[in-house]
């Protein structure tokens, strides 16, 4: 049992942490959002001559990474920097469908260059957070007709990967294709908007879209894929928990009232230590489920649940303890940790919330 | 990172386990596991057990006749001990007062205690808390007062855990009241409960056991020579003791244990005709403190094992107490709940050797209610989780 980083990865975090120091910052991200795209081409390039799309990939695929522990260290160091651009549609959902359906090499590459845009769309209006429930249909000659909901990246995607059904009920996991879609395809309509954490998304319309089957009877992929984008997620919010979690601790240490430093008044010192235990007991979740990304399914699922669930419940009570120690401040726009704090509840709304997740490890622990 | 054990580790834990299988009867492991009373001859027979396989002081370093195990072997040791329904160690001796010699002792202190530790000759036992100092441990005030080769020694200690089985007590005593700070006229001394003036009296707790007990010392002379250390240093050393007393105190082998339990029960329970663990409130309740135990086992096993061998860890032991007390109390309030109405029945005759007649309601339902009251004691002994708080508060995050 060892739970050092490898030297490697110790490496890329290093490198991926000065870059985001050096280059960016919360009023520079303000700024990108405002744009169409919603983040700056000049940089997503920059990240990609660094390695960091091709971090998270496997060798297979045209990267040099793509495990628990690579994944992981590149999202904490993203979440610790609040960054918005699109490593989770692009990178990750979307090129981790180009790779496990296969025969998709020269588009990775073009995404591993930083060339290439992608977008995930597969849940739906109706579906919540159920990864099986698919009403978007596929006619015989490959035509999509239906709707794509909250689709991450959609507005700056070259491509979209869309999920649709070619047989089965609305909610059989038997009968999900997956669809490689062209952003100027014809019948295709995005509806791109900001969302409150600052990222930028889409509501999809597709009426007979001309599309490329990627794969028939794909649902493995899409909860595969589904599974590792989870973990990116909890360790997105690790890196910010970490940074709203110093901040207010450095906020105790020199704001004064009363004629004290808040971190004197026992209240708030028991409340920070309470902040500290979960979020260690998250990180502990998170590398748990890390470890077993490339295990059996059951066990992956099982796991990922779990961590998805602790990460939620302690994102949520990191926001809002960061927040309220911080007191008015931390309502104002102008002011760093209010943009973390958004990101962190808003995770929780991405990919399965806390009770979704809770839900879901009960029914893959398979005692009831 | 692998959080997988290694061949070597793998290999390790099934020598345990196949040592257990072998040296642990059945009816002991049946004791302990049905929470029956332990008597002293059941830890006797248990200490010397371990103690020819040299694992009673597993803790210490070979030299001292140790084990010299890694924290990741350390880890597995205890967990297949729980697992395997073996009584625990009484920690008193190997693992608190051990480790404090070895570190602070004599070349006499050493001699002459530790390898009556190892052999069990000495049944150690703590004399730390009083009935005016609970979690503010440095406001006691038990004195000693030096006449010639001796010190004499007044007051009153209690919570003493098992000191009824005890012919030896480490006790903290202020030998300096005019010291600038509490924590510095404090001494710490090792003494023969044989000693004239020393009595002994039962606490009986609220789940109506007998396990822990208050101390009398009415003028009790206590030879110099078993003084640890330096007069007026003892909290030094009674603080260093108390990072031993947190480093199992996560408790992650009984969570693990209780938690199993709990399925079994609440699988086996009906609620309108189903399990109740089918049932989606009490499956959620489960499931949350099932996902914070899985996590607290990493947890624990991040700070154990970079505490490096031989060494305690510091403050975050702290994080690992106050988490894991709450983990354990709250399965051992789901296992409460899950028995229902059962829970109510109080039969203190079933939990002795011998008791013949049938049991009121399923089997296992007699401890639980008793085991939930009873660890309610878990967040306040070893220092209160507020305290615990409090040493988190300033020794990790600086406030």
């Amino acid at each position: 049992m060892d739970f050092a980083l490898s030297e490697e990865r110790r490496m890329l975090q290093e490198t991926i942490d000065r870059f985001i120091s050096d280059r960016y910052n919360v009023t520079k991200r303000l700024q990108m959002v405002e744009t169409d795209k919603g983040f700056d081409q000049d940089l997503w390039s920059e990240f990609a001559d660094l390695g960091v799309i091709g971090a998270l990939l496997p060798p297979e695929a045209g990267g040099f990474g793509g495990l628990g522990e690579d994944l992981t260290v590149v999202f904490e160091s993203l979440g610790r920097g609040l960054v918005v651009e699109p490593f989770l549609a692009t990178a990750v959902l979307g090129a981790g469908c180009l790779h496990l359906v296969g025969g998709q090499e020269a588009l990775l590459e073009k995404v591993i260059s930083g060339e290439v845009q992608l977008a995930f769309a597969h849940a739906e209006p109706s579906s919540r957070y159920d990864q099986t429930q698919v009403e978007t249909i596929v006619s015989s000659s490959h035509q999509l007709t239906g709707r794509k909901a909250v689709v991450m990246n959609a507005p700056a995607a070259d491509y979209l990967i869309v999920s649709a059904r070619h047989e089965g009920d609305a909610s059989d996991s038997h009968g999900i294709g997956l669809y490689l879609v062209k952003a100027d395809a014809e019948g295709l309509d995005i509806r791109g908007y900001g969302t409150i954490d600052a990222g930028r998304a889409g509501e999809v319309t597709l009426q007979n879209t001309p599309a490329i089957c990627l794969m028939e009877n794909a649902f493995s992929v899409i909860e595969e894929v589904m599974a590792k984008a989870t973990l990116c997620l909890c360790a997105e919010a690790m890196g910010a928990m970490e940074f709203a979690k110093d901040s207010t601790l450095e906020y105790l240490k020199t704001r004064k009232q009363f004629g004290r430093n808040l971190g004197s008044f026992q209240a708030l010192q028991h409340r920070m230590v309470e902040l500290v235990i979960e979020c260690e007991q998250s990180r502990s979740a998170m590398m748990l489920a890390s470890a077993h990304l490339e295990q059996d399914r059951i066990e992956r699922e099982k796991l990922i649940s779990a961590a998805k669930y602790l990460v939620g419940r302690t994102a949520k009570l990191c926001s809002e303890e960061t927040i309220q120690m911080h007191g008015g401040i931390a309502m104002c726009w102008e002011y760093d940790v209010a943009h973390y704090a958004k990101r962190l509840v808003m995770i929780d709304h991405q990919l399965g919330d806390s009770d979704h997740h809770l839900d879901r490890f009960i029914a893959f622990s398979g005692d009831a | 990172m692998d959080l997988h054990y290694t061949e070597e580790e793998v290999a390790f834990r099934d020598e345990v386990r196949g040592w257990l299988s072998e040296n642990l009867p059945q009816e002991l492991a049946n004791k302990v596991r049905h929470h029956k009373r332990l008597k002293k001859e059941d830890y006797d027979f248990w200490h010397e057990k371990l103690r020819s396989r040299g694992w009673l002081c597993w803790h210490w370093p070979l030299e001292h006749g140790g084990a010299g195990w890694t924290p990741i072997q350390k880890h597995i040791f205890e967990e297949e001990m729980i697992a395997a329904g073996a009584p625990r160690i009484v920690p008193f001796g190997p693992n608190m007062l051990g480790p404090v010699l070895i570190k602070f002792g004599s070349e006499e202190h050493k001699k002459k205690y530790l390898p009556r530790i190892v052999s069990c000759e000495d049944w150690w036992s703590q004399g730390y808390s009083e009935p005016g100092s609970g979690s503010d441990l440095a406001s006691l005030k038990t004195k000693a007062v030096r006449d010639g080769d001796h010190y004499i020694v007044n007051g009153q200690k209690t919570w003493t855990t098992l000191g009824h089985h005890a012919n030896m007590m480490f006790v903290l005593v202020r030998t300096n009241p005019d010291a600038a700070k509490p924590q510095q006229g404090i001494s710490f001394l090792l003494v023969d409960l044989n000693t004239p003036g020393i009595e002994i009296r039962p606490i009986i707790t609220l789940d109506g056991e007998h396990e822990v007990n208050e101390v009398w010392f009415t003028d009790v002379r206590v030879p110099v020579e078993n003084l640890v250390g330096v007069e007026n240093e003892g909290w030094t050393y009674a603080k260093y003791l108390l990072t031993y007393e947190r480093t199992g105190i996560a408790g992650v082998g009984y969570s693990k244990q209780m938690l199993g339990h709990l399925k079994t029960i609440a699988k086996r329970e009906k609620k309108n005709g189903k399990p109740l663990l089918s049932d989606p409130r009490f499956a959620s309740k489960v499931a949350e403190v099932e996902i914070d135990l899985m996590a607290m086992d990493i947890f624990n096993l991040r700070i154990v094992s970079a505490a490096g061998a031989g060494q305690a860890p510091g403050a975050e032991s702290s994080l690992l107490k106050i988490k894991g007390t709450e983990v354990r109390q709250e399965i051992s309030n789901l296992m409460r709940q899950a028995i229902g109405p059962y829970a109510s029945p109080f039969v203190p005759e079933f939990f002795d050797d011998g008791y013949n007649e049938e049991t009121i309601g399923p089997e296992d339902a007699m401890p639980l209610a008793r085991q939930y009251f009873n660890l309610r004691k878990l967040s306040i002994y070893g220092g209160s989780n507020e305290i615990q708080k409090n040493i988190v508060s300033k020794a990790m995050l600086g406030l």
